[in-house]
């Protein structure tokens, strides 16, 4: 009986019991949460784009329609050229060799862009003193010695197979030590 | 390409087994920073009317005293708060990369259970992102956002525990079996050559139509944990100070004022003028039979307390000074109040939501709660609170009241 009531219960609604409460119990909490804030806390009507409910809104797509299209189409247009081309031939792709820095300078702009492109410069000041002029500086140094670093292992990588390969053509009698296609 | 997929989403990586390993990692950790944030609230001592959205109704946790022992510990739950909430940016962004084929399925709901569920990630997602730009503008004092920080960061707080906790009794099931779907010792062994995509899920996280794999499911998740040691690397430094304190080189607090620690708020901000803290400076105390009033030298000639405490910030950074002047349990005794049950201290300051704040008895009581007049053997500089500043062990930064105009103690 039972369980035929629970087989039921899921061909209508398209889930277990407790899948219900849940929703119920957390979208009336979400309810309590915007009567306790007030819903005209939510909205800034001489400005509208700062309004907690437009910022609220926009963080819901910041990253999938905003953040994954751009870091997603960057790779695949990278590397759609790339793939046709001589890169391919290198015993070691350089692929995650730019994607690593990459992704690090850009988790360091998108965390740090306040002070990198130096907004809000007059509140920076009253709280601290400074100005935000160092930080534009010390983010492009950071971003450079990413790709150096990464540059460098490369390269290292690079010769360390470089050497390997010649050794095992040399002593399979190939001559011209051309590394695996 | 079958109907459900209108995106061609390539990646071997994708499927439940990083998208629960992911998920594992935010299950455990995401507690501690709602958990250290719903603490600040309570330090910043509702029960006087002095947290920040004063009206939240049953959103908060229950009530008590903010302890003054030990000194750091604001220092360092706030610390936990901000520190751990940037360190775990790249797992959330992570996380979301590994389920955004979910976000294109077709349809979109095929249940009522389906649609609620969906519906709830908004509260989820938007939750979480909410958070995360608005604390990140916060710590770097951009209000380009127009509202109150406070506000939107403790009910969008709410808004997003509701999501999670919904999201937690609806997944745990899924993330226990896509955690159990790939051995993780031979997930470690694996290299990108010999990475091959999970078995088809129901969710359509696994691609069907895979490229071949340009980083091994280890590489991947050694990247989400280069990226959070290198936002760990970044933070640290600004709460625990010290030769850590410049690496922390691109946030405001990884900077010393040549050579000095820094300030929350400078005394031409704060529209302090030279003249109102020079000779005629006097400090009022309140509350006893009659308002006592004092000179600087009066203070000075009180017995002398000195103290080494933190200052710690909600922006999460913190700094450690020597701190010496006058108990505040001595000034209430010279006030004629024995034992107040609180004390509301005024600044010279004009205007800022700060200007004035209130101590709980315990944080007059203690015997390093203080009315510095001097830090590390100097007298106190003008942007450090000058002629006299308020320090008390474990206090909110904010509530360490610089330039010290009058004291009101409330008799119990």
């Amino acid at each position: 009986m039972s369980a035929r009531w629970r087989t039921a219960f899921h061909d209508v609604y398209g889930s277990y019991p407790l899948h219900l409460l849940t929703m119920a119990a957390g979208f009336a909490l979400l309810g309590y949460v915007v009567a306790t804030v007030k819903p005209m806390t939510l909205w800034n009507p001489h400005s509208w784009w700062q309004s907690i409910a437009v910022w609220f809104a926009a963080a819901v797509i910041a990253h999938d329609l905003v953040l994954f299209p751009i870091y997603a189409l960057a790779d695949r247009i990278l590397w759609a050229r790339a793939g046709r081309r001589r890169v391919r031939r290198l015993p070691i792709s350089v692929r995650n060799y730019v994607r690593i820095p990459a992704l690090g300078s850009g988790l360091t702009l998108l965390v740090f862009l306040p002070g990198i492109i130096g907004q809000g410069a007059s509140t920076y000041l009253a709280a601290t003193g400074q100005t935000q002029q160092p930080f534009l500086g010390r983010w492009l140094l950071l971003t450079a010695a990413m790709f150096a670093t990464s540059a460098t292992v490369y390269l290292l990588r690079l010769a360390f197979a470089g050497r390997r390969s010649s050794r095992v053509s040399s002593s399979t009698g190939n001559p011209r030590g051309t590394l695996p296609k | 390409m079958s109907p459900q997929r209108r995106f061609r989403w390539r990646s071997p990586l994708r499927g439940p087994w990083l998208t629960s390993v992911l998920g594992s990692v935010l299950l455990v950790t995401l507690p501690v920073v709602i958990l250290t944030g719903l603490l600040s609230y309570i330090a910043y001592a509702p029960q006087l009317g002095q947290a920040i959205p004063g009206h939240v109704g049953w959103l908060r946790l229950p009530g008590f005293d903010w302890p003054t022992a030990p000194s750091w510990l604001y220092r360092l739950t706030q610390g936990v708060h901000v520190g751990l909430g940037l360190v775990l940016i790249p797992v959330v962004l992570a996380k979301l990369w590994s389920v955004i084929p979910r976000l294109f399925a077709w349809p979109p709901a095929a249940s009522v259970a389906q649609l609620l569920e969906r519906l709830s990630l908004i509260m989820l997602v938007g939750g979480i992102l909410f958070e995360i730009v608005t604390g990140v503008l916060n710590i770097q004092y951009d209000y380009v956002f127009g509202f109150s920080f406070y506000t939107a960061h403790y009910f969008g707080a709410w808004v997003f525990i509701a999501g999670f906790v919904m999201h937690i009794v609806v997944k745990i099931p899924r993330m226990v079996s896509g955690l159990r779907s790939l051995p993780l010792r031979e997930v470690l062994r694996t290299n990108t050559s010999d990475t091959r995509p999970e078995p088809l899920d129901l969710d359509g996280l696994v691609s069907v139509d895979p490229a071949g794999a340009t980083i091994s499911r280890r590489g991947a998740l050694g990247l989400v944990g280069a990226g959070t040691l290198l936002m760990a690397v970044l933070t640290a430094g600004q709460t625990v100070g010290g030769i850590l304190r410049p690496v922390a080189l691109l946030l405001p607090r990884g900077r010393s004022r040549d050579g000095d620690f820094p300030v929350n708020k400078t005394a031409v901000a704060a529209g302090i003028d030279a003249r109102s803290v020079g000779a005629q400076w006097r400090l009022t105390l309140r509350g006893g039979p009659s308002a006592v009033v004092m000179d600087r030298a009066a203070l000075a000639g009180m017995p002398q307390h000195t103290a080494r405490l933190p200052i710690a910030c909600v922006e999460g950074w913190s700094t450690t000074q020597t701190w010496s002047g006058v108990r505040l349990a001595d000034l209430a005794r010279r006030a004629g109040v024995a034992a107040p049950h609180a004390a509301r201290v005024m600044s010279l300051q004009r205007g800022g939501a700060f200007g004035e704040a209130r101590l709980q008895a315990d944080q007059i009581a203690h015997p390093d709660a203080l009315l510095a007049l001097r830090v590390n053997g100097a007298d106190l500089t003008l942007d450090h609170g000058y002629p006299a500043r308020i320090i008390v062990p474990a206090l909110p930064g904010v509530h360490n009241t610089k330039w010290v105009a009058a004291i009101d103690f409330e008799a119990s």
